[in-house]
């Protein structure tokens, strides 16, 4: 017994680590990509050199970003097996066609396109190129809307039965898709990788407005940026708040850790803004709270009646206190980014979006606020549905293979060294490539050959330099 | 006569694994070979040539991986946990290699990291998945719909000798890639070596071949019993007939004959494992049918299947056609 749930410990480390790790990418890649698609579009269309330099730009750091999601998304498909051997054999009937599908209609599509997209200009022409370019983008959104049925199919089963086997099988395909969580954690999915990718653009665009370089390029992709901020943060808090209610009536324990309610409240539940969540005593400490707002919020009544986590049995509750903070974590960022496209209003009203130093600095601390809150949400929403992986059917501790803990222990172990190694790697190059972007702007890809000798300055780079503003673009 | 979903599905899966393992057979043989060409031209070169398809060869892998727990959920549930650390190894030397495809044009200083990473994580990619296969060849205990064995249980000289094998495969596939994408120098001494891992691939196989047959009864029934004997003539037959296109490849200058040929030697020895394995997902005891999941699983699937992998194919030729020709030295995008 102890040593089965040792291996189980293991391997949701392991899983959690490599998804974690794994979710980075794409919430980066799919922003990122509709971002080129539209840069390619406004060239395209406005024949204006600004968009292509800022295309090519960020399709270099795309191109780093989407490698490093390729390499940790195919240990993913293959982990399901290798860690979670009984949960394969289980759901595997439902939800590995969804995975085929994801993999027949995204992948491969992303795939095929993106050697084009970053190879091709010169080979295909300007609108085949574009078509590549959109094929991408296309691709990475189908991906999200396949693997997010998958996940929410985890989370609130439908359309299935059980065999004799206790596999689960599908009996409504179109119940399995659109199953009650799937469209609020699509979109809530989406636009938390535009939201990603926006403060990630913003944050490179004001530290260059800061540093004054490439005023131009920094303006433009400042000033697109804040407008994804202004309009979809806003938005995306109600998708939030949308996505909590439903989750509310489907998997009731989550929000009631959320909310930090181990007790019942027959007459209007206070929502409790900070504390320490005490599972053993199941009471918050230090609670900070504003009475009857949480009822209000969830209820939309300020008397109505709350069940807490003491309606369900003690061993079926999940982990209160990381679910407690990382959707305080989520909430306090998303209205921080609010906050951000709120101010940069302001700033366009007064004219002062360009020169608002202040603006420009907040701007660069909330660079990586995406990808903390992205995974401040996954942490919420998969802890939140334990202790099942299969909610309410099959149990996290009955999905694990039949492997040895030593086994698991060593992976985890590799993969924790390779993947900082790697990825520590890899950030460190997208760094440098978005400090770059003033001093050696990259070459137009229709202009022929190019060096081939890395970033580096050097003779090619400065062969270059000279026909990368002026020049026209069409190479056909 | 119901159509038989799990046959379609298994001969689908081959086609996927067959497909990986061709595609990026010859991406990884170019990492195999990186530490032939100390140049740092070369390897531009080289890296170049599979830059813009190593990715959509790569999906094939997982179009094997999520295929198989879409259609044979028990077959995946049982090979995964049984080759757990090759699978392992396999995935970290994946990471290695593709992750040096972007970085190793982002610093210089780092560069002969990336290099061997590259080369390193192609080699044990090849290698483990070498091993896997041997020790799925060589089969795997199963108990109450879960493996029954232990976790060094893969370990062993037949696996060894198949994980050699593959890397020397990949290794001709790759050379052979280079005859046909490079000029010049790199070209003759691409030549050079895919004459040498010819020899040695056509001996790996012989032995492997050789070897097959006395692991378990079965196999030798079939590859010596009638009517599967048929079989176990003409295959040798047609081998011999790529080896021989192969060295006249090399030897006359028909630049996209090699590769050809040693495409062809890969598909023969799929096909010997094919014919040795047949019916069976994970031998000795679950076949097909055992594996397959419900029929509601297998048609769902087999309809988009049956649209999309065309159209993948389509856009697969396009991709390559669009890159056709010799590489040029000068050409990437970095």
């Amino acid at each position: 017994m102890f040593e089965s749930f040792d291996a189980t410990l293991l391997a949701r480390i392991q899983f959690a680590f490599t998804v974690s790790f794994h979710i980075i990418f794409p919430a980066f890649s799919i922003g990122l990509a509709s971002y080129l698609a539209v840069l390619e579009a406004l060239w395209l269309w406005k024949k204006d050199q600004v968009y292509m330099d800022l295309f090519n730009f960020w399709k270099t750091i795309f191109a780093v970003a989407f490698g490093m999601g390729v390499v940790s998304g195919i240990v993913m498909s293959y982990q399901f097996g290798t860690n979670w051997s009984v949960f394969s054999d289980k759901a595997g009937p439902v939800i590995g066609p969804l995975m085929g599908y994801e993999v027949l209609t995204a992948f491969f599509l992303e795939a095929g396109f993106l050697g084009v997209m970053l190879f091709g200009l010169h080979r295909v022409g300007p609108r085949l190129h574009f078509l590549a370019t959109f094929m991408v983008a296309f691709g990475t959104l189908i991906s999200a809307t396949w693997i997010l049925a998958v996940n929410s199919w985890m989370q609130t089963p439908a359309g299935f039965g059980m065999n004799e086997a206790g596999q689960f099988i599908p009996l409504d395909w179109w119940k399995v898709i659109f199953n009650p969580s799937f469209p609020y954690r699509l979109i809530h999915m989406v636009l938390a990788a535009y939201l990603t990718t926006a403060f990630v653009v913003g944050a490179v665009g004001a530290w260059h407005l800061l540093e004054n370089t490439a005023p131009r390029r920094s303006r433009t992709m400042f000033s697109m940026a804040m407008w994804m901020a202004t309009i979809v943060a806003p938005i995306q808090i109600l998708a939030g708040d949308a996505h909590g209610l439903n989750t509310l009536e489907h998997q009731p324990a989550k929000v009631m850790a959320m909310e930090g309610h181990y007790q019942s409240h027959p007459d209007g539940a206070p929502l409790i803004l900070f504390g320490l969540p005490n599972s053993a005593e199941k009471r918050v400490d230090y609670a900070i709270e504003i009475p009857k707002l949480s009822s209000l919020i969830l209820k939309h009544d300020l008397n109505a009646p709350l069940a807490g986590l003491d309606t369900i049995p003690d061993n079926l509750h999940p982990p209160v206190a990381v679910i407690f903070w990382s959707f305080r974590v989520m909430v306090g960022l998303g209205f921080a980014m609010l906050g951000i496209g709120l101010w940069s209003l302001w700033c366009r009203y007064r004219g002062t979006l360009d020169s608002s130093d202040w603006l420009h600095r907040a701007a660069v601390l909330m660079g990586p606020a995406g990808f903390v809150a992205v995974l401040a949400g996954w942490i919420t929403t998969e802890v939140g549905r334990q202790p099942y992986t299969v909610y309410g059917q099959l149990l996290t501790a009955q999905s694990v293979s039949p492997i040895a803990a030593p086994a698991v222990a060593a992976s985890l172990i590799a993969f924790i060294i390779v993947y900082f190694l790697v990825f520590g790697a890899g950030t460190f190059y997208i760094l440098r490539l978005m400090k770059r972007l003033p001093r050696d702007p990259m070459p137009d890809l229709d202009e022929g050959p190019i060096r081939t000798s890395g970033i580096m300055p050097g003779p090619a780079a400065g062969a270059h330099a000279g026909h990368t503003h002026g020049s026209t673009h069409h190479g056909h | 006569m119901a159509i038989d979903l799990p046959f379609i599905w298994a001969a689908i899966i081959a086609f996927a694994v067959l497909a990986y393992v061709i595609l990026d057979g010859f991406d990884l043989g170019i990492g195999i070979l990186f530490p032939f060409f100390p140049e740092k031209r070369d390897r531009d070169v080289m890296m170049n040539s599979v830059a813009p398809v190593w990715d959509g060869n790569e999906t094939w892998l997982v179009l094997g991986g999520g295929g198989l727990l879409a259609v044979f959920p028990l077959a995946y549930s049982i090979i995964l946990p049984a080759l757990y650390a090759p699978i392992i190894a396999m995935l970290l030397g994946l990471i290695f290699r593709g992750v040096a495809f972007e970085y190793r044009w982002r610093t210089k200083r780092g560069e002969f990291l990336w290099n061997w990473a590259f080369a390193g994580g192609s080699a044990l990619a090849a290698f483990s998945q070498g091993i896997a296969l041997g020790a799925l060849v060589q089969g795997i205990p199963v108990v109450n719909r879960a493996y029954a064995g232990s976790w060094w249980d893969w370990l062993t000289p037949f696996s060894i000798a198949t994980g050699f094998a593959i890397l020397i495969g990949y290794a001709l596939l790759g050379s052979t890639w280079l005859i046909m994408k490079t000029t010049g120098a790199l070209a003759e001494k691409a030549r050079k070596i895919a004459l040498r891992t010819c020899f040695a691939t056509i001996a790996a196989m012989g032995i492997v071949s050789l070897w097959t047959p006395f692991l378990k009864p079965q196999y030798l029934e079939r590859w010596f019993g009638w009517p599967t004997a048929i079989f176990s003539v003409i295959v040798p037959i047609l081998v011999l007939g790529c080896f021989v296109l192969l060295l006249t490849g090399i030897r006359s200058k028909r630049d996209a004959q090699p590769f050809l040929a040693a495409l062809g030697l890969f598909v023969l020895g799929y096909a010997g494992i094919g014919i040795s394995f047949y019916p069976f997902m994970v031998p000795p005891s679950v076949t097909i049918w055992d594996a397959a999941a419900p029929d509601s699983s297998l048609s769902f699937l087999l309809v988009g299947a049956l649209v999309l992998v065309p159209i993948i194919l389509i856009y697969t030729v396009y991709a390559y056609w669009v890159f056709r020709g010799k590489v040029d030295p000068e050409e990437g995008y970095h």
